[in-house]
C-alpha cells in the first residue's frame, strides 16, 4: 500500500515536472521550428508543427547580411569580460561585509541593490552624455564597464550570501597562520566558495548575454554584441518571423548550451547552503 | 599575488585597446536604418557606390523601426555623432530640422533633379524650402481588395469608393463560417500603428486633431462618426482579435486570403501581389482610399528619407552616399538587376512616366494618385495649426497618439465605450498640451 503511494506519488511529480519543463521549453521550441519554415509557412494559419517544408534559407539569408561571428564574439567578450571584471571587485566587498560586518553593512547593500530599482532609460541621456565625451560610444570598453556596474549589485549579494555559510573560525586560523588579506581571500575564501563563485559566474554571464538595453543604446557598429543582431531582424513592414527566429536561435545557441553544460554547477550552487 | 596583479593588469589594458581600436574610421560611413524590404535591397548593392566612390566604406546598422527611433533620436540629440546617414520619416523631418539637428540638402549635385521629387514628399521633408532629408521611398495608403470575392457578391469595386461602399461592401462579403472578413484594418495601439490610420480616416469624415488654438477635438461630432464607423465595421466585418492587428498582421491574413479588403500602405500592393508569398495574388486590385464626399481622402503620406545628423563630421561623403542611393541611376540600378517592379516607389516623377515601371508594377498609377491626394499641410477639412496627415509633427505626439491609439484599441476590444474612449483621448491630449505649453 505505502510502496504503491510512493510509486503514484513519484508518478505524479515526474508528470509536473515533465509539464512544466515542457511548458518553459516550448517557446524556445517553437522558435527552433519556425526557423527552419518559409515566412509564408511561419505566419500560416493554423499554424503546422513538425509536418511543412524544411529549409535551411533563413539561416543563409542571414550569413550573407549580417556578420554573426563579429555580434557572437562582442557579446561573448562583454559577457565573460563584465562577469570577471565583476567578480574582482566583487569578492573583497562581498568579504568584507560578510567577515567583517558595521553597523551600516545592512545599508549599504540595501542601497546597492536600489539601484537596479532605477528604470535604466532614465539614465540614459546622463550615461550617453558621459560615453560622448570619453569617446567610448560604441567601444566595448565602455560597454564591459558599464555591464559590470549593471550586474555588481546582483554580483555583491550572491557572494555575499554564499560567504555567509562560511565559518569564520576558518578564516580567523588562517589569520593565525600569518595570511594577509589577499591570502585568505584567494586561498581559504575562493576555494571553499567555488560552488558558489561558479554559480554567480555562470549566472552573471548568462544576465550579460542577455542585456538589450544598454548594449542596443551605446552601440552601433562595432561593439554591437547578438541583442543588435536580433533586433535587426525585426520589421515593421514585411514579414519576418522566420528570419526573426533563425536570428534568435543563433544567438540564443552559446549560452544555452553553455547553461546544459554547466547546469550541474549552476544548480549546485543556488541551492549551496542549508537554508537555501 | 603578482599573477593576480598581472591579470588584472592585462584586463584593464584589453579593455583600453578595445576602446581604441574603434577610433580608426577613416571615411567610414556609418548608416542606421530600418528593416524593409528597399533598405535590406540597397545594402546588397552598396558595391556600386563603393566602385564610384573608393575611399568610402559602409558600415550598415539594421533596427527595427522603434530601435531605430529611440537610438538615433538619442545620438541626434545629444549630437553624439555615431551615425552619418540616419533613415528617418516624414514625422521626424520638420522637428529636427527647427531644432538645427539636421544638416540641408541643398547640393545634393547638379544631376541630382532634385525637381523630379514628387512635391507632396518634398514638401514633407522640406522646412522653409529647404530640404533637409531625401526620400528613399514614399507610401500612402489605398484600399487592396480581392477581385475574386467581390465578383462572387456581385459588386463593383469604383476607382474612387467612399466609405459607405466599403463599409456596405464589407458586411456583404463577410462569410465568418468560412473565414473570410470583409475587411482587415489596423486595430493594434500605437502611434504608427491605429492612430495613424484612424487619424488619416478622421480627415477624410471632417475630424481634426486641433483647433487652430491647438485646443484637441476629440469632443467633436466628426471623431464621434469616424471612431463609431471604424468600432462598428469592425466588429461587424473584421477579423477576431482586431484590435491587436497591426500591419503584419493584416498583410499576413490577407496573404491568407482571409480578408476581402484592407486599408493599408501601399507598399503592401507589393507583398500581397507576390506569388512566393500571397495565396491570393492573382485576384487583388486596387483603389484609391474612401472618402464622405467632404473632399478629403482618407489615406496618409509616409516617407522613409535619409538625412544627416548635424554631428556627423563626415557631411561630404554622406551627401555623396545620399545623393547615390536617392538619384534616378540608383533606380535603374535596381531595375537592372531585379526588375522594375522592385524599385523603391513613391519618390520621383520620372518613374511614373517610366513605361516600363508601369508595365511591371500594375499598383503604380494608384500608388502615384494616392500620393499626389495627401496635403500634409492641409490635411483636413478644416484648418489645423500642424503639419501631417496621419500625424501631428510636434514633439509630444508619439506620446499622446500611442495613448490616444490605445483608447481606441479599447473601444474596438469593447474594454470601453466609443463616447468614454473619446472622452479619455479628449482629457489626455488636453493635459499634455497644457504640459507642452500648447494651451494656457
Amino acid at each position: 500500500m505505502t510502496r504503491a503511494a510512493t510509486v503514484q506519488r513519484k508518478l505524479a511529480f515526474t508528470v509536473i515536472g515533465w509539464s512544466v519543463g515542457l511548458l518553459l521549453f516550448f517557446p524556445i521550441l517553437w522558435t527552433l521550428l519556425t526557423s527552419f519554415k518559409t515566412e509564408g509557412a511561419a505566419i500560416q494559419l493554423p499554424p503546422k508543427f513538425l509536418w511543412f517544408d524544411w529549409t535551411l534559407e533563413n539561416y543563409f539569408e542571414i550569413q550573407r547580411r549580417s556578420d554573426y561571428l563579429k555580434h557572437a564574439l562582442n557579446s561573448g567578450i562583454l559577457s565573460v569580460g563584465s562577469t570577471v571584471l565583476g567578480l574582482v571587485v566583487a569578492v573583497p566587498a562581498a568579504w568584507a561585509m560578510a567577515f567583517s560586518p558595521t553597523r551600516h553593512t545592512k545599508n549599504i547593500l540595501m542601497w546597492m541593490l536600489s539601484t537596479k530599482m532605477l528604470p535604466p532609460v532614465a539614465a540614459l541621456v546622463p550615461m550617453y552624455l558621459l560615453f560622448r565625451d570619453f569617446g567610448l560610444l560604441d567601444t566595448r570598453g565602455g560597454l564591459l564597464a558599464v555591464l559590470m556596474l549593471v550586474n555588481l549589485p546582483i554580483i555583491v549579494w550572491m557572494l555575499f550570501t554564499y560567504f555567509k555559510e562560511i565559518p569564520g573560525e576558518i578564516l580567523e586560523a588562517a589569520r593565525m597562520d600569518g595570511a594577509d588579506a589577499a591570502r585568505e581571500i584567494i586561498y581559504i575564501l575562493a576555494p571553499m566558495a567555488t560552488p558558489g563563485i561558479a554559480s554567480t559566474l555562470l549566472l552573471n554571464i548568462i544576465l550579460a548575454w542577455n542585456e538589450a538595453f544598454w548594449t542596443l543604446n551605446l552601440t552601433a557598429a562595432d561593439a554591437a554584441p547578438l541583442s543588435a543582431f536580433i533586433a535587426s531582424y525585426s520589421s515593421p513592414e514585411g514579414l519576418f518571423w522566420a528570419k526573426l527566429s533563425a536570428a534568435s536561435t543563433l544567438a540564443i545557441a552559446p549560452i544555452l548550451v553553455m547553461g546544459w553544460f554547466s547546469q550541474k554547477q549552476l544548480v549546485r550552487g543556488l541551492t549551496f547552503g542549508a537554508v537555501k | 599575488m603578482k599573477t593576480l596583479q598581472r591579470g588584472l593588469l592585462a584586463l584593464c589594458l584589453s579593455a583600453l585597446a578595445a576602446a581604441a581600436s574603434t577610433d580608426a574610421r577613416a571615411q567610414k560611413l556609418t548608416i542606421a536604418t530600418v528593416n524593409n524590404g528597399d533598405m535590406i535591397r540597397m545594402q546588397k548593392l552598396t558595391d556600386d557606390f563603393t566602385a564610384k566612390n573608393p575611399g568610402i566604406t559602409l558600415e550598415w546598422v539594421t533596427m527595427e523601426e522603434n530601435v531605430l527611433r529611440q537610438k538615433v533620436t538619442t545620438d541626434i540629440a545629444t549630437r553624439g555623432g555615431q551615425y552619418d546617414v540616419m533613415t528617418i520619416g516624414t514625422y521626424e523631418v520638420p522637428i529636427w530640422a527647427k531644432q538645427n539637428w539636421l544638416v540641408a540638402l541643398d547640393d545634393l549635385g547638379a544631376d541630382y533633379d532634385v525637381d523630379d521629387l514628387l512635391p507632396a514628399i518634398r514638401n514633407g521633408l522640406s522646412v522653409d524650402g529647404t530640404l533637409y532629408a531625401a526620400p528613399f521611398y514614399g507610401e500612402s495608403s489605398m484600399v487592396m481588395y480581392r477581385t475574386d470575392l467581390f465578383r462572387r457578391a456581385g459588386l463593383n469595386m469604383p476607382a474612387e469608393p467612399s466609405w459607405d461602399f466599403i463599409a456596405d461592401a464589407a458586411r456583404k462579403i463577410t462569410d465568418k463560417s468560412a473565414g473570410i472578413y470583409g475587411i482587415c484594418l489596423r486595430g493594434k495601439a500605437g502611434w504608427g500603428e491605429n492612430t495613424a490610420f484612424i487619424t488619416a480616416t478622421a480627415n477624410s469624415f471632417g475630424a481634426r486633431w486641433f483647433d487652430m488654438n491647438w485646443r484637441p477635438q476629440f469632443d467633436s461630432p466628426q471623431w464621434k462618426n469616424t471612431l463609431q464607423f471604424y468600432v462598428d465595421l469592425l466588429n461587424d466585418a473584421g477579423p477576431p482579435g482586431a484590435s491587436s492587428n497591426g500591419f503584419n498582421e493584416n498583410l499576413a491574413l490577407f496573404q491568407s486570403g482571409k480578408c476581402g479588403m484592407w486599408v493599408d500602405a501601399t507598399v503592401a500592393a507589393s507583398f500581397v501581389t507576390n506569388p512566393a508569398e500571397s495565396t491570393v495574388a492573382d485576384k487583388v486590385g486596387f483603389a484609391l482610399a474612401p472618402d464622405n464626399g467632404l473632399g478629403k481622402r482618407g489615406n496618409w503620406l509616409w516617407a522613409w528619407s535619409l538625412a544627416i545628423p548635424a554631428g556627423s563630421e563626415k557631411r561630404d561623403a554622406a551627401k555623396a552616399f545620399i545623393a547615390w542611393a536617392t538619384s534616378k541611376d540608383y533606380l535603374e540600378l535596381v531595375a537592372g538587376k531585379e526588375g522594375w517592379a522592385n524599385v523603391p516607389p513613391g519618390t520621383r516623377t520620372s518613374l511614373y512616366k517610366n513605361p516600363a515601371y508601369l508595365r511591371a508594377a500594375p499598383f503604380a498609377k494608384m500608388t502615384l494618385n494616392s500620393i499626389r491626394a495627401a496635403d500634409p499641410t492641409r490635411p483636413t477639412v478644416d484648418p489645423v495649426p500642424y503639419v501631417g496627415v496621419q500625424f501631428v509633427a510636434i514633439p509630444e505626439f508619439q506620446g499622446i497618439g500611442t495613448e490616444v491609439g490605445q483608447q481606441f484599441s479599447a473601444a474596438l476590444a469593447g474594454r470601453t465605450s466609443v463616447d468614454q474612449a473619446l472622452r479619455n483621448a479628449q482629457n489626455l491630449t488636453e493635459r499634455a498640451m497644457k504640459r507642452g505649453g500648447y494651451l494656457k
